[in-house]
């Protein structure tokens, strides 16, 4: 018998249950992952419910044990459709719908894009595929600061543009309030588009040859191969990636911040930079948490029915 | 997992019909235009950084250095505005982050090891749900968690003013640096234990169990038997960790103010301070200081670099 009652894959060799070393033998492995288990426990787990109960709490600058119930939420709920003035939160959700949405869509398209130009049997495809990924190497803060650079009307695009000749050429998004969203949105996918192009081209590369080898002999044009059969067969693909894109685009903080310079007048709040204001500048610690139990439940929202969908067709 | 990586860089043996030469030409113009597209950013950071600055706020970004210089570079190194006051270049908040990343990233990829060998090798019951339970950490957004992070991080500070009051030295409680590490090893737990485990997983069991009837112990085991044999994952998961936490930058500016910033924050500092008139080109040669780490990383492991994020991706 083992010490844990259940055989093991290795079997944790006692032959005297009661020989010191037999016995560490058997709770080893446990006390080896405990440390990290508890810690999970704690600081992933416990802090999660902590936040949920800082959310109910009226904390200002620091944390209180003053229940009062569900007012944040319903403070939060009010916000939502205080559009005139817009307040922080209403801005912070519309520019989540308008960032996620354009991220989303944009990484997907232009992933799927790549992949398929990619997987035309092409030359040089050992020197193009690392130049779509290399931008996920760095960072969101050098990403934001390029694309800050790159867009500035006054040493940018813009002006390379009109000393080119064009000189209607106008565009001043990154500095323009009302635009500045979009701006975060064309380097988020640049940044990550890459990625994705990499998934499906793993996916494309993981289709059966047979299948398609069918589709030709019936006549389906290439075109209708990968709209009718490759693109069905990648589903699980498009899953994982809308899992991902999804995830970075709620928490995504540092890429806002650096590419419009630290927000101005939060005319590009997020729920990430809203929540991080109220909290740590503003506070407004329960309103802070609030919003965070928000971005946790909108992601688990969104993770858990692709998760559950992936695994039921796994178990097939 | 890693077998969906080496799909992307297997070669395609699907037959497929060979296209037209316009459409060859059509799917090899895209494939460029996007590339240039994907290298534009970087390459006009590079020109910036070599330009003096009057040719920057003058001249075409796309133009070549006239007059090529450095002094962008070494002014950044050592005396670019960080903040309000200081004057100290980024070569300090660079070493911050040395000091911060490297035993995060051996701290977690060493319990990582331990934990898969663990949930593979010794399971026991309920080992699923322990795995199910560490990998919620990959998910959740960070801002659940950073509201009682910088609770505990404060009580912390406490117990190492009242440590150093009884014997002098504090023994890194309240260290900021210490803090980031602590933090950004149990953020990443969940990922290095489902990529050992997913490894180990495939690890032939015999080989264990025939190991212990030679009578090796569960660490001679993981030392002698498994670790040698993993190479490859230690790679994917180093260099995994080694982006993320280079990269991070919500933890940063969270945890670790003013000196003991990491380089992102201190880059994001540099370019939005208010003070004084933007230099560009110090900007930039910072950001690509920034940026060079995970940059070289990236170069030199690319195989590896998109094994981890596929890895990291399918984590269902």
């Amino acid at each position: 018998m083992t010490v844990s009652g259940v055989a093991p894959i290795a079997r944790t060799a006692t032959r005297r249950p009661r020989a010191l070393r037999g016995y560490l033998q058997g709770v080893l492995p446990k006390l080896v992952l405990a440390p990290s288990f508890i810690l999970v426990l704690i600081f992933v787990y416990g802090f999660n419910l902590w936040t949920l109960f800082l959310s109910f709490t009226n904390s200002k600058a620091f944390a209180t044990t003053n229940i009062v119930g569900f007012l944040n939420y319903k403070r939060l709920w009010d916000w939502t459709f205080e559009t005139d003035p817009p307040s922080s939160w209403y801005t912070a959700i519309v520019n989540m719908g308008l960032f996620g949405g354009l991220y989303v869509v944009f990484c997907l398209f232009l992933g799927l894009t790549l992949a398929i130009l990619l997987d035309q049997k092409i030359r040089g495809e050992g020197i193009l595929r690392p130049i779509y990924l290399y931008p996920l190497a760095l960072s969101f803060i050098v990403t934001g600061t390029a694309w800050k650079l790159f867009l500035d009307p006054r040493i940018g695009l813009e002006k390379a543009v009109h000393d080119w000749g064009w000189t209607s050429f106008h565009f001043d998004w990154v500095v323009n309030p009302s635009m500045m969203i979009y701006c975060v949105a064309i380097a988020g996918v640049w940044q990550t588009s890459g990625f994705v192009m990499a998934m499906f081209l793993a996916g494309l590369r993981g289709v059966d040859g047979e299948i398609i080898k069918a589709a030709q002999i019936d006549g389906a044009s290439t075109f209708a191969t990968y709209r009718r059969i490759i693109i069905p067969i990648m589903r699980p693909v498009f899953f994982s990636a809308i899992i991902i894109l999804t995830h970075m685009a709620i928490k995504s903080y540092d890429l806002v911040l650096s590419v419009t310079g630290k927000n101005p007048g939060g005319a590009a709040e997020l729920p990430s930079t809203f929540m991080y204001s109220y909290t740590f500048t503003r506070n407004q610690m329960a309103v802070g948490s609030t919003s965070a139990v928000i971005m946790l439940m909108t992601i688990a929202a969104i993770m858990v029915p692709c998760l559950y969908s992936e695994l039921r067709e796994k178990g097939r | 997992m890693t077998a969906a990586a080496d799909l992307i860089t297997a070669t395609p043996r699907r037959e497929r019909a060979r296209h037209s030469l316009t459409t060859r030409v059509v799917i090899y113009g895209l494939l460029i235009f996007f590339a240039f597209v994907y290298l534009i950013p970087l390459v006009v950071m590079v020109m910036t950084s070599l330009k003096p600055l009057d040719e920057v706020t003058g001249g075409n970004m796309f133009a070549l250095p006239h007059e090529l210089t450095f002094a962008p570079w070494i002014d950044a190194w050592g005396k670019a505005r960080i903040g309000v006051s200081e004057t100290t270049g980024i070569a300090g908040y660079f070493w911050n982050s040395i000091k911060m990343v490297v035993p995060a990233v051996i701290i977690s990829t060493l319990l990582g090891a331990l934990n898969g060998y663990v949930l593979t090798k010794w399971r026991f019951p309920g080992h699923k749900l322990v795995f199910g339970m560490m990998l919620f950490a990959c998910f959740i957004p960070f801002q659940s968690v950073i509201i009682p992070m910088a609770v505990i991080l404060g009580w912390f500070g406490q117990f190492g003013n009242t440590l150093s009051d009884l014997t002098g030295f504090s023994f890194g409680f309240g260290n900021p640096t210490v803090n980031l590490v602590f933090v950004h090893t149990v953020y990443g737990l969940g990922f290095t234990t489902l990529f050992f485990r997913n490894y180990y997983e495939a690890f032939p069991t015999e080989l264990v169990k025939a190991a212990q009837i030679d009578g090796a112990s569960f660490f001679q085991i993981f030392r002698r038997i498994l670790l040698p044999n993993s190479a490859p994952i230690i790679i994917v998961t180093v260099i995994y960790q080694f982006t993320n936490i280079w990269n991070d930058f919500l933890f940063g500016s969270t945890f670790a103010a003013g000196d003991s910033s990491p380089m992102t924050v201190a880059l994001n500092n540099i370019v939005n301070t208010s003070t004084g008139i933007v230099e560009y080109n110090v900007n930039m040669a910072a950001a690509i200081i920034a940026a060079a780490p995970t940059l070289f990383v990236y170069i030199v492991g690319g195989r590896y670099f998109v094994r981890g994020l596929m890895a990291g991706a399918v984590k269902g």
